[in-house]
């Protein structure tokens, strides 16, 4: 079975917030209507989004490492804001396994956000219905894109690849293949929500040199500097050409 | 979690409602095996039912003021195999309308005999209609807590205690109504409601205060390790992704300021349990009925703080990507 997720890697992000924006800029043109804004360019702007990037410190200085994070909705394989729902209007998809919401069918009642342990839903204070990220599914089908651009709004607009979409569920597919062997990982696993979306750490790059990688055994120098001849038994590289 | 007005009076409204008719059924109930003496059926069982019926119905009024889209309530019925909200969505105008229906069989004076179980033991076409609204009082009881209690990361919540307080707390706030309704009418039972409102209080404060012994012992198992995936013991946020709040921000913090939240804890305890323990001793012992009523009136006061301190202090894991409010 599909499930369609992302793929965030805390490796590479650098917290410029361009997913959020083209994220609020794809979905508030889209058919399902606008993310209303309150005090955009006031004192205390607020305002409907479906991603947000939140920054964290880790450590004390000066070992610190700064995290961004991106938070969208995870879209669980065991949402618990689905089976709360009085209405149905939250459901999660049987061909693909993207949590939505319908929006003709939610009272906005705020249930599913109660039910939702990462805080991924918002409600629209304009339309007053719960809403959450859709990866972009006006998008991802949309035949009249070219192939390429047929991925959430996010993804094609990190700049440094820190976004990844496919289906976790195909062991080939390139965010399964990055889950497996950069150490990606579900948030708040304790609860058993099964979140689709998965994190890749940060992670640093270590070499390890052993000390007779940096002594060059067979230098030649030993040769030419007429220093005593080996032993004829001690190991050099070449030890198929012993003197 | 940010308490909402709308919900406190949902809540505690129809849990007056339910103890009321339980009181008022039990009352019926105990006449028939002669245990009680028979009250008048349209004064005392109908008017009384029609009383709990307005509480049912203010609560009803009030639930409607949380919802965004009120007109599409209806809607909310349609997921009662999964949601427990659903099923109280059902369960409460199936309450409402049976309420009526036992009201207006008292009122109207036709109450067919059905059956007798045993030559003193007569059973009414009200009796039957009672047996099944006690049944939906119980199942509204448990629907409305279980909306709270079936969400396992709200820790406060996810207790059994959530139903035993939410029944037991709708129970005594109904008996001390239907103390005041017996007083009222001049009824010859007001003892038997009186004594069984404070017994149900009395009941009420050592579930309310063993949940609340419970939620101070809560080890929390979500931190903020869990919520981003980094194995640390320190982490401090930096920012949180939106400049002046967000949804996030405003509906799962209550917002008040520490000193009040722990006041209203010791508000409420005197409020719904201390005092109208005291006021309907003091009514019993004097006739009074200014007191009677009196002590409802400050128990449910109480309720509506204890129904504030409920929600505010669940602690939702959420809150772990808002550090600093």
């Amino acid at each position: 079975m599909t499930q369609l997720a992302l793929v965030i890697d805390l490796n590479v992000c650098v917290g410029c917030h361009a997913c959020v924006t083209s994220c609020k800029e794809w979905n508030t043109s889209g058919t399902a209507g606008f993310m209303s804004d309150y005090n955009p360019y006031e004192k205390d702007p607020t305002g409907t989004f479906f991603n947000r990037v939140q920054t964290f410190e880790v450590g004390e200085y000066p070992n610190t490492q700064t995290v961004h994070f991106p938070k969208s909705c995870l879209h669980c394989e065991e949402p618990p804001c689905v089976p709360v729902c009085p209405t149905g209007a939250s459901y999660k998809r049987e061909e693909d396994g993207i949590v939505l919401v319908d929006y003709d069918k939610c009272i906005g009642c705020k249930y599913c956000s109660w039910a939702c342990p990462y805080g991924a839903r918002e409600l629209d204070e304009s339309q007053k219905v719960m809403k959450k990220c859709t990866l972009c599914v006006d998008r991802i089908y949309d035949e009249a894109l070219p192939e390429e651009e047929r991925k959430p709004a996010c993804v094609l607009a990190c700049p440094t690849s820190a976004r990844l979409f496919g289906d976790v569920n195909d062991p080939d597919s390139n965010v399964s293949e990055q889950i497996r062997d950069n150490g990606g990982y579900q948030l708040m696993p304790e609860w058993g929500t099964k979140p689709a979306n998965h994190y890749l750490p940060r992670r640093k790059t270590n070499i390890t040199i052993h000390h007779d990688e940096l002594k060059r055994v067979d230098n030649p120098l030993n040769k030419e500097r007429k220093l005593p001849m080996p032993d004829e038994n001690d190991q050099t590289l070449d030890d198929i050409s012993s003197w | 979690m940010h308490p909402a007005f709308s919900v406190i009076f949902l809540t505690t409204l129809i849990g007056v409602g339910q103890g009321l008719f339980l009181a008022l059924y039990t009352g019926q109930l105990y006449s028939v095996i002669k245990v009680l003496p028979a009250q008048d059926a349209s004064s005392f069982y109908g008017y009384g039912s029609l009383l709990a019926l307005v509480f049912l119905a203010a609560g009803l009024v009030a639930s409607f003021f949380h919802l965004g889209h009120p007109e599409r309530a209806w809607r909310s019925a349609a997921k009662w195999k999964t949601s427990w909200l659903s099923r109280e969505v059902i369960v409460l105008p199936a309450f409402m309308v049976t309420t009526f229906i036992y009201a207006m069989i008292h009122i109207s004076g036709w109450n067919p005999v059905l059956f007798a179980l045993s030559d003193d033991f007569i059973v009414d076409l009200s009796l039957l209609v009672g047996a099944l609204n006690t049944a939906l009082a119980f199942a509204l009881f448990i629907c409305t807590a279980m909306i709270y209690a079936c969400i396992k990361f709200l820790q406060e919540w996810a207790t059994p205690l959530t139903v035993v307080n939410y029944t037991l707390l709708g129970m005594a706030s109904g008996f001390a109504l239907s103390t005041a309704f017996a007083a009222y009418v001049e009824s010859d039972i007001i003892h038997f409601y009186g004594g069984w409102a404070i017994i149900l209080t009395v009941f009420a404060f050592i579930t309310r205060s063993a949940a609340l012994i419970r939620n101070t012992k809560i080890k929390y198992k979500s931190n903020l390790s869990t919520a981003i995936g980094i194995r640390h013991t320190k982490i401090t946020q930096k920012a949180q992704g939106s400049m002046g709040g967000s949804f996030n921000t405003r509906e799962y913090f209550h917002g008040a300021k520490p000193l009040f939240f722990k006041s209203i804890k010791w508000v409420f305890l005197v409020l719904v349990f201390a005092v109208p323990v005291v006021l309907l001793s003091g009514a019993l012992a004097s006739n009074m009925f200014v007191l009677f009523a009196l002590a409802f009136i400050v128990q449910y006061v109480g309720l509506i703080a204890e129904r504030w301190f409920f929600f505010a202090q669940a602690n939702h894991p959420q809150n772990l990507y808002y550090q600093t409010i």
